[in-house]
């Protein structure tokens, strides 16, 4: 499984990417896998508000709903649409094509407080 | 701790994610639902339902005893023949649904759903009615080969003439060396066959029909795709859409009610709310707005709540929005329209015929 180095991670096993001035979210590889086959996702609209750690939106597979949950605090400046039409994306590509929102963070810092990709895989290990 | 099948090992060793269902460690999928899911409309399919149950009916009087506990009417089949229908009480509830598959007018295997094992033998055998009842739930393992290439497969490794074998229908003989009942019954929708075998012969006979099948690409399927082929049927799931609460009428399976038959138990309570009329109803709908439907959101009508999602999916066939609904009787109807309650977000849905999915 693959753990990017680049990004930081929640314990929700979102994904969190500095883009410019923006953070880019997305679902870990892990995520997407225990989830299975992802058929819906339901996203906020660019301009919303979201709180860290508060749901943003869902991913729906076949058996299970999934809650989605900001990694940081902020403002929605950025939705992956084509989500809705391919939401496989988010299977097939979870890192890169299959990124949900970008969020303008009121705390560029926040993001620090999240995990590295060490602490995420060590996390993942004392789930199992 | 949860109860193994006979194919546990087999499961773990295929890379299975193995969920709890009904008390029973199950595989839900080994690679990806929708894949399983299209195999078994495109191809075939091969699952582990060792977990469902076997209750045995015997005896000069087992016809007739289990014939007044089930809804429809086993005098109207002859041996070899399944019948599908409900064990009621006396309030029209549902106790379960059943398949039951005629051996003889003295020998009845009655096929029960895994979490009723234990309700369902003691439901039948305090009724038994002077059979012999016993629960053999732990003498069977059960494979179910569904698809359209199924008959192909099968054939080449069985004695039993499957041409002859009509839906419905049941013959014992042997299946890659296995002495089994070969039953063309099943809860896909598709053509296919449920093999009840000895839990000591499983392993092989899975082993059997894998190797065999690599010809017709026989997927291993697990219980998520079970669940969203069986929907796309509308074909009802007890504990989800049913349960001692509901009646038969309730759950749209008057069809398997012969109220004509004679007496049998819960008969008088059909009767009756077949007189006064139904309250509500389960009726098959479409999301027509963005969501998926799932079991206990709530159906409304007006802004008032009228009745209970019981079950629901996005269909991997027809790429729409797929459910079951309890509803007043007056929305039952097709074309009707009511919402469908998604996390505090409205969303239309319409009533529609079912099944949902047409065999092509």
């Amino acid at each position: 499984m693959n753990f990017p180095e680049d990004i930081r991670y929640t314990r929700e096993h979102e994904w969190a990417r500095r883009k410019g001035g923006s953070v880019v979210v997305g679902i870990t590889e892990f995520a997407q896998d225990q989830l299975g086959d992802v058929v819906y996702v339901e996203l906020p609209d660019v301009g919303d508000p979201v709180k860290k750690g508060e749901s943003f939106g869902v991913v729906e597979s076949t058996k299970a709903v999934s809650e989605l949950f900001a990694p940081v605090t902020g403002k929605v400046v950025e939705v992956n649409d084509p989500l809705s039409d391919a939401p496989e994306t988010i299977n097939e590509d979870p890192y890169e094509e299959g990124w949900l929102i970008a969020i303008e963070p009121s705390d560029p810092e926040e993001l620090e407080e999240l995990m590295d990709a060490k602490g995420y895989q060590e996390f993942i290990a004392e789930q199992e | 701790m949860a109860l193994r099948t006979p194919l546990y090992d087999t499961h773990v060793k295929a890379g299975a994610r193995l969920v709890e269902f009904a008390g029973w460690e199950m595989p839900v999928q080994y690679q990806s639902i929708l894949a399983e899911h299209e195999a078994v409309r495109t191809r075939v399919g091969l699952f582990d339902v060792s977990h469902m149950g076997e209750v045995v009916f015997r005896g000069p009087r087992a016809l007739e005893s289990l014939n007044r506990l089930f809804t429809n009417d086993l005098s109207r089949i002859a041996d070899g023949q399944a019948q599908y229908g409900c064990l009621c009480r006396e309030t029209g509830g549902i106790v379960d649904d059943v398949v039951v598959y005629r051996r003889a007018a003295d020998d009845l295997l009655v096929c029960v759903n895994a979490a009723n094992r234990t309700k369902d033998h003691e439901w039948l055998a305090g009724h038994a009615g002077g059979a012999d009842v016993r629960n053999e739930s732990d003498a069977w393992a059960q494979l179910a080969v569904q698809g359209p290439l199924a008959a192909q497969l099968l054939q080449r490794l069985t004695n039993v003439n499957l041409s002859a074998l009509r839906s419905f229908r049941f013959a014992n003989g042997e299946v890659g060396g296995v002495p089994s009942m070969v039953a063309r019954t099943g809860y896909t929708g598709e053509d296919g066959f449920e093999l009840f075998c000895p839990p000591s012969d499983a392993a092989r006979l899975w082993a059997e029909l894998m190797e065999a099948g690599k010809h017709e690409r026989l997927q291993p399927a697990g219980l998520g795709a079970r669940d969203s082929l069986r929907l796309e049927m509308a074909y009802r799931l007890y504990g989800s859409d049913m349960d001692d609460g509901t009646t038969p009428l309730e759950a749209g399976l008057g069809w398997v009610v012969k109220l004509d038959k004679g007496d049998f138990v819960g008969r008088d309570a059909l009767v009756r709310q077949k007189q006064q009329g139904l309250a509500r109803k389960l009726v098959g709908f479409l999301l027509t707005d963005a969501g998926i439907p799932r079991h206990g959101y709530p159906v409304l009508q007006d802004g008032r709540r009228v009745g209970e999602v019981t079950s629901g999916t996005r269909s991997p066939s027809l790429g729409t929005s797929i459910g079951l609904a309890y509803v007043p009787a007056a929305l039952a109807a097709e074309g009707s329209t009511f919402a469908v309650e998604i996390r505090g977000r409205l969303a239309a849905a319409k009533a529609v015929k079912t099944p949902f999915y047409t065999r092509k």
